[in-house]
């Protein structure tokens, strides 16, 4: 039992040490290095997916920080949704990390792969923690790591993205406080598990607080995930920081949904009495506001990575959408949009760095013709049809399922309308993107660099999940299925997280 | 004391707010930090307001305060310091980079873009 436990700790404290290693690791140079770095990260894969072989077999796992139980102590919670969280961090990881390795991106400036692992640190962490406030400590974290990778290389345009990207997380940070802080001060308790009993318990004069403290919540998840109107930080953040980087923050408004599924969803689930998923018409409706707004911005883009960052609102709000339908299905269609829009999106920023490399410039203008420009263009092909949602890759199956889980809804109309509406969008704007990149061009201009095959290998590994989902989809539907269902089981989490005793007997 | 407590997170609130959509990076600096006071000051008067009593329960005192807020405020300055000196030197570097303070680059009272590079927004 205590040795199942432990592997809960794994994820989290395995980046930390490597981060502290790579530190000091400066000395023997940047080679030792990235091999640490990588070596750290294909370890946290094998975690990730012995992880998630635990944690579909139904009960949470509980560990309890030094021993102190739960609602007293601070506890890391395994269950299905931070297992799988956890796995598509280090599935996406490890090509991003590739990427940089492959293309030196890392030797621009000191500490590439420490902030990398130290971003790990936090995402894993945000992923398996059980308690709001520790939800804020490793928030900041990432934050933190975030803002060192997001500068990463210098140039004017990506401090300007950065400082933008910065002050708007400190925002978020000081109203992420003041509702921690209201939603303690009026049930007494910062343990996720312990917030959902005290919410059913709440008094009738109570209410109001606890659902505008559930608000303050709900505003500050959004503003991580890009939720209209908060997300005007995301396209200029994204489209001016490095490939890498970018890959990697694939992941970073996947942060945001994630807190809202876990945090919502336990303490404003069924028990909640008259704040039972209070959150989830307003989830559906700024995800379609959002959803609309993310394809227009995928058509009036000037560049191919402002356009991917795009994308990945889009995507964000295709998520949204799901979690507001606020069903099992519709959760159970959400994880699998979410595994597939993290990989593709990831694996188009690398895309559209090696297309601006080959072509000299990323935005949608005239230019040399590449190196390479059939398999680069097949390649680009292959990532929007995944992207766009059109069959057969694993984006057509993500959309269906989400859609299919909508047409249970009172509003389904509507949802129909938006997400097919954006998906056309998003298809014309692909279009003219790859013919103005790659049938647009001046013979008389030289071109770019010639492909960087290893870097190629991590565009590969990450779009390959495109064609995998598909064809492992039962299997991946039936994984997707149960975790929804176990997260659909509130009671039994909260039971399992509070009835946990500590090692060697109750305190 | 909590009419007090109130007004004095309600004007450190709205002077953060203020300075924090001023146009300039120092004042946005300022603000945010006095966003960060606000919410500790908040989060101080959510463990309840009392005076004269320990944070550890000793039944001779009749009462304690409740020691868990003291230590979320402990965290929560630690965190503001370190993020507030790091934007300091973020908009030092942006001062440097962009040639003025302006939060999007820009010269003071002159909304145009100062170069073309700029004009990318």
């Amino acid at each position: 039992m205590s040795g199942m436990n432990m592997l809960a700790f794994l994820p989290v404290i395995t980046p930390l040490l490597a981060g502290v290693m790579i530190l000091l690791a400066r000395v023997g140079g940047l080679n030792l290095q990235r091999l640490l770095s990588l070596l750290s990260v294909l370890l946290l894969l094998f975690v990730a997916l012995d992880l998630m072989q635990t944690a579909v077999q139904g009960v949470p796992q509980v560990y309890a920080l030094g021993n102190w139980v739960a609602p007293f102590g601070i506890v890391l919670v395994l269950d299905g949704l931070s297992a799988l969280m956890v796995l598509v961090t280090a599935l996406l990881a490890l090509p991003a990390l590739w990427y940089a390795v492959t293309t030196k991106i890392d030797a621009r400036g000191a500490h590439f792969h420490v902030l990398f692992q130290l971003q790990l640190f936090g995402l894993n962490g945000a992923f398996m923690t059980g308690d709001v406030f520790n939800l804020f400590v490793f928030f900041e974290v990432l934050l933190l790591a975030s803002y060192g990778l997001l500068l990463h290389g210098g140039g004017a345009q990506r401090t300007k993205a950065g400082l933008h990207y910065v002050a708007i997380n400190l925002i978020g940070s000081t109203l992420f406080l003041f509702a921690v802080g209201a939603l303690y001060g009026v049930l007494g308790t910062l343990n996720m598990a312990d917030m959902a009993v005290k919410v059913s318990q709440a008094p009738a004069e109570d209410v109001g607080v606890i659902a505008a403290a559930g608000l303050l919540l709900l505003l500050v998840f959004g503003l991580k995930a890009a939720m209209f109107p908060l997300y005007l930080w995301l396209p200029q953040a994204y489209a001016n920081t490095s490939a890498p980087v970018a890959a990697l923050f694939a992941i970073m408004t996947k942060v945001g949904l994630y807190a809202i599924i876990r945090v919502h969803g336990l303490v404003f689930g069924e028990s909640a009495g008259a704040l039972a998923h209070f959150y989830a018409p307003w989830v559906l409706g700024l995800g379609l506001i959002t959803l609309l707004l993310g394809a227009l911005g995928v058509m009036a883009a000037r560049g191919l990575r402002e356009q991917v960052a795009y994308l990945v609102l889009a995507s964000v709000a295709t998520l949204l959408i799901g979690i507001g339908l606020n069903s099992v299905e519709a959760m159970s269609a959400t994880l699998f949009y979410l595994i597939h829009s993290t990989l593709i999106a990831g694996g188009f920023f690398l895309l559209a760095d090696l297309i601006a490399r080959g072509r000299g410039d990323d935005r949608f203008v005239s230019m040399a013709a590449m190196p390479q420009a059939v398999l680069l263009g097949a390649t680009f092909m292959f990532a929007a049809i995944a992207m766009s949602g059109l069959p057969p890759l694993s984006g057509f199956i993500g959309k269906v399922l989400v859609l299919m889980a909508a047409l249970d809804h009172p509003a389904f109309m509507l949802v129909l309308a938006i997400v097919l509406l954006a998906g056309l969008l998003m298809i014309i704007a692909l279009a003219r993107a790859g013919s103005l990149l790659f049938y647009n061009v001046q013979s008389d201009m030289p071109s770019g660099e010639a492909l960087n095959k290893s870097a190629y290998a991590a565009v590969v590994w990450l779009l390959a999940a495109a064609a995998l989902m598909v064809v492992f989809a039962h299997p991946l539907t039936q994984l997707t299925d149960a975790i929804a269902g176990q997260w659909a089981q509130a009671p039994f989490y909260v039971q399992t997280v509070l009835s946990t005793p500590a090692v060697g007997g109750t305190r | 004391m909590e009419i007090l407590i109130a007004a004095v997170i309600g004007i450190l609130t709205a002077t953060g707010v203020f300075l924090t959509l001023r146009g300039h990076t120092f004042p946005v600096v300022l603000g945010l930090t006095l966003l960060a006071y606000a919410v500790n000051v908040f989060l101080f008067a959510m463990g309840r307001l009392t005076s004269g009593l320990p944070a550890v329960i000793n039944p001779a005192q009749g009462g304690y305060t409740d020691p868990l807020p003291q230590a979320l405020v402990l965290t929560a300055i630690v965190i503001a310091f370190g993020m507030t000196a790091f934007l300091i030197v973020l908009a030092l570097k942006a001062r440097g980079e962009l040639g003025n303070d302006h939060v999007d680059g820009r010269t003071d009272g002159d909304l145009k873009p100062r170069t073309r590079r700029g004009a990318e927004k």
